[in-house]
Parts: C-alpha cells; structure tokens; sequence
C-alpha cells in the first residue's frame, strides 16, 4: 500500500509511458489478430492473411466447430480433468493441512518433511516412469489416468498448511473439549475459514491442469479421449499452412473462452494471492 | 489423559493418509523406479536388463544430446535475463492504483492463461516468413522477412521471443507482491532525506526486492531448463535439431525409439541440473534473508 502512494505522487515518465504502450500493442496484438483470423472464411485467407483486417468477416468457423462433434468432446474432456484435478487437489491438501498443522501425531514432522521433498521433483523427472506405471495399472486412456499425476500437489500441502497454522488455536480448542470429533472441527470451523486459501488453490490448479500438454499428449492415444490442448495441437500439426487457418483460429478463440472467464472472474483472487502467499 | 492422548494421536493419520498414499503411489514411486529405470536397457514391452550407468555414458557421447543440452541451457540463458528485466520494468511502471495501471496489468497478465497449443499457434503463424505476420509487415515496408523458424541460428530466439511473450505475467505479479511488502516507513524515510526518484529506486526499492528477484530468476530457469511444448510445436526441434531441447530429446527418444532407460537417464541428468539450481536458490535466499536483518 505505501509503495503505492509513494508511486502514485509521481507521474510515470514520458519515455516510460511510450515503452509501456509500445509493450501493451506487442502483448495484445497477436490476439487481436487471432481474434480477426477466426472470422474470416477460410478461402478468403489462402495467401493473404492481410485479408483478416477488412470485412466481410463471418461466423462460419464457428459454426463449424459447433457442428464438430470433436472439438466439443475435447472441451468436455478439458472441463472433466480440470475440474476432477482441482476437487481432488482442495480435498486431498485441505485434509492434509489439517492433519500436518493442527494435530499432534508421531512423525509428523519427518512426513511434513517427506512431503516438502517433492517440492523438488521436476514433473519431467518422472513423467516417463509415471508413464509406464500407468501403462501396467491400464490407466492410460482414462479419466483417472489424467487426473492421477494433478493430485500429488507437495506444494498445495505446503500452503494450506501454513494458512491453517496460521488460524488461533481458540477457535478449535472449545469444541474440542467439549467432545467434538476432528472431523467435525475440521468440517464446520477449519473448511469455511479457509476459503480464500482454496480459491486461490483451485485458480492455480485449474488452469495448470487445463493448460497441461505433455502428460495429455503421451498418456492418451485415442482422439476421443484427447484434451483440448492436445487435440489442438493435433490439429495443428495437420494443418496446412494454405487452408484452414480461420478455423484453426476459431478454435484457439473457443478453446481460450474457459480459461478467460475463469481469469476474468478470479483476477483480483490471483493477484492479491500472490501478494499474500508467494514470498512469505 | 494418557487415553485422551492416543485417541488424539490417531486421527493425525486419517487426515493426512490419503495425501500422502497418492503421493507415494503416483510421485514417490515413479521417482524411485525411474531411477532403476536410467540403470536399465528398457522398452515399453520387456522388462529390462540391467545396464549399469551404460545409459549415463551412451548420453556422453551422444552428440544429440549434448545439443540439445546446450540448447536448453542457450534458451534459459535468452529467457531469464529478459524476462526478469522486462516483469520488474513492468512492474515498477504499474505498482499505482490508478485505473489504467490495472488495466495494463490485465493485459500483460492476458497471454500467461493460454496454453501451450494456442500460444505456439500464434506464433508459428506470426513468425512464419512467407504467410506470417511479420512477413506481411516487412513486405509493406519493402524489406525482407527474418527467416525465424527456418534459420538455424534463429530458431532459439524464435522459442525465446515465444516463450518471454507467454510468461511475462507470472514474474510480473510477483514483483508487484514484492514491491507491496517494501517497509513503508523507509519511503518516508527517504522522503524526509528529500533523496530523488532515482536514489529511492536505487537504495530502498531495488534492495527490497532481492529476495523476489531471486525467486523470480530460479522458478523461470527451472522452467525453461524444463521447455518442451514450444519446442516441439513451434520448431519441431529443428531446424536440424537447432532447437531440439533435453525435454524434447527424451520426449523423441522415450515415445519415438520406446528407449525407456536411455530417455530416463537424460531426465535424471536434468533432474540433478534443476536440483543443484533450487539448492542454490535455497542458499541463496537464506543469505539473502541474514543480510536484510532477520526478515
């Protein structure tokens, strides 16, 4: 709050401002012209995707990715992973911050500890034995089989660990000697104060599970199964560069939708989340 | 009470069981059998020999793989740099709370929330020399358009550029959190002194934010050292393997060649590279932290 009266009394200067447009232009124009491509008719754009700038401009891409019954199989799958990913993840760490910050049980340290260790394995480390494990348990192609490697979140016990710890021992102390199980405490005082912390959580593994490429692209093999990233980048891959590009960037638009909405909704969420938690 | 304890005690591994048996089964384990994996000829099909370290000395002389391991390392070496230059510049221009400000941060935070796929996309379409974006610019202009993604020498900085447009949001709002925890009273301070923008952003704001610089400077190397996606979609590692990453080597040889142990060895070698990086980023910010009175 200080920093920001301090920079507020001072205008930015000239030269900065032009640098912060000239950045912004750079940041948003390739959307823009994303946004163009994908409503243009695909034979208007062969060879000239200047095109894109002047009408007539149509919704046919659209259309078409509406009549596709792939691309909304992807979306779905998306929406299934992402949201599996995410209640997996609230649950699993909420249960286990409570666990780690407000009971006393042997070894909980040295497993806090054990925990912390994954904080410092790569997912690329393990992403190959991951991928032949799954193989032998006949997860692959699956539901669960996508959802599996989102849930194992050393950092998401970490943080809500901490954000439980950081809750007075009053609050519990009272229903505790007044015969209160765990379950209940945890359910009806720890849960509801700790919502801000698990919307913060569930933004931040949303759209990382949304936006995950490599483990979709080696763990499915069938299209009907594919989330949009790697069905995207499939179509990518086929395209050629003469036809098609309105439709492939309809479907960048329509698959880049979810994700907005979700940032647009959750924006203020993010940014004061990462002025509470990243550097404590 | 000694009762009371026990029933007290139990409880601790119900709540944190479940966590902990997934995170056994689907982190711990791969962990570990990865790395009798790199020890192992393996395909997805047999079982293994036991090799020894032969993997380790195969990928020695691979010259493939040196490649792409110098890639990797040229790649973390363009990105870092700029974008931890570019998120604080940025950071330091929208830390206001006038509306436009907000709006800017929006914008800049706008391309962090597309994946992958979409991001390369654009950008294979941009950089493409005849079709592309820049190339209808320089046609309009009458010069000729840089050959990004077919030129050897370029094809890095087209990931670079790429990857610094993708990821400039993350590093900039953890400057900004940064720049929110600078102790106002030293402003005031420095203030009181009369001392000049200049001096202010040179003796108070930029010290302040050593601990986040560093943060910012390891979470990005180890997520460049790790670049897969733009590689693979945006080049295809190539020009003759001028951009193939250490990520993308694994990804040919694991799921191209099904040489398992031999692609798991190259993913420990990695693995022990970024692990040396957080070390140092631990022992960095512990010294960090000592220098800035027990903060």
């Amino acid at each position: 709050m200080a920093a920001d009266a301090v920079a507020a009394r001072t205008r930015l200067p000239l030269p900065a401002a032009i640098a912060l447009g000239i950045g912004a232009a750079i940041m948003l124009a390739p959307l823009l012209w994303t946004l163009a491509l994908s409503f243009k008719e695909n034979a208007a754009l062969v060879g000239n995707s200047g095109a894109a700038l002047t009408p007539p401009w149509t919704l046919e891409n659209y259309g078409a990715i509406l009549g596709n019954g792939q691309t909304l199989r992807w979306l779905f799958n998306s929406l299934i992973v992402s949201a599996g990913t995410t209640l997996g993840v609230l649950i699993l760490t909420s249960l286990a911050g409570y666990g780690f910050a407000r009971l006393e049980f042997r070894g909980r340290r040295a497993l806090f500890l054990f925990v912390l260790m994954g904080l410092a394995i790569p997912g690329q480390a393990v992403i190959l034995s991951q991928h032949q494990l799954f193989a032998w348990a006949n997860l692959h192609n699956s539901y669960p089989g996508l959802i599996l490697p989102g849930l194992t979140t050393s950092f998401g016990v970490f943080f809500m660990t901490q954000y439980m710890r950081a809750i007075p021992r009053e609050l519990d102390e009272a229903a505790l000697l007044d015969g209160a199980s765990h379950w209940r405490i945890f359910t009806r005082i720890i849960l509801p104060l700790t919502v801000p912390a698990q919307s913060t959580l569930a933004v931040f593994t949303f759209l990382g599970s949304w936006n995950d490429y490599w483990w979709p692209l080696i763990s499915v093999t069938r299209s009907e199964m594919y989330t949009l990233t790697v069905g995207l980048a499939a179509a990518q891959m086929n395209y050629a560069q003469t036809s098609g590009l309105g439709f492939l960037m309809a479907q960048a638009v329509f698959a880049s939708l979810p994700i907005f909405i979700v940032y647009l909704i959750f924006q203020k969420q993010i940014i004061a989340a990462m002025a509470g938690t990243a550097l404590k | 009470m000694s009762r009371n304890r026990a029933a007290r005690r139990d409880p601790g591994f119900a709540f944190v069981g479940p966590f902990l048996l997934i995170y056994c089964a689907v982190l711990i384990a791969p962990m570990l059998h990865g790395m009798w994996l790199s020890l192992h000829v393996v395909d997805i099909w047999g079982d293994g020999r036991f090799a020894g370290l032969a993997n380790y000395g195969r990928l020695l002389a691979d010259p493939t793989f040196g490649q792409s391991l110098v890639n990797t390392f040229a790649v973390t070496l363009m990105v870092v740099p700029i974008l931890t230059g570019i998120a604080l510049a940025l950071a330091l221009a929208l830390n206001r709370a006038s509306r436009g400000a907000a709006v800017l941060r929006g914008i800049f935070f706008s391309s962090a929330v597309l994946s992958v796929t979409i991001v390369t996309l654009i950008w294979r379409f941009i950089l493409a020399p005849d079709a592309g974006l820049l190339g209808e610019a320089a046609q309009a202009i009458g010069a000729e358009p840089i050959p990004f993604l077919s030129s050897p020498d370029l094809a890095l900085w087209a990931l670079a550029i790429t990857t610094i447009w993708w990821s400039i949001g993350l590093p900039m709002l953890l400057f900004l959190a940064g720049l929110q925890q600078v102790p106002a009273d030293l402003y005031e301070a420095a203030a009181l002194d009369r001392a000049s923008r200049w001096r202010t952003l040179l003796s108070i704001t930029l010290p302040s934010l050593k601990r986040t610089t560093i943060l910012v400077v390891m979470l990005q190397t180890a997520a460049q050292l790790q670049l897969f996606g733009q590689a693979q979609l945006l080049t295809a590692g190539g020009p003759s393997g001028a951009s193939r990453t250490v990520v993308l080597f694994m990804n040919e040889v694991a799921f191209g060649r099904w040489e398992l142990g031999y692609a798991q060895a190259a993913a420990e070698v990695l693995f022990a590279i970024i692990l040396v990086v957080t070390l140092t980023q631990y022992w960095l910010t512990g010294r960090a932290g000592e220098g800035e009175g027990g903060r």
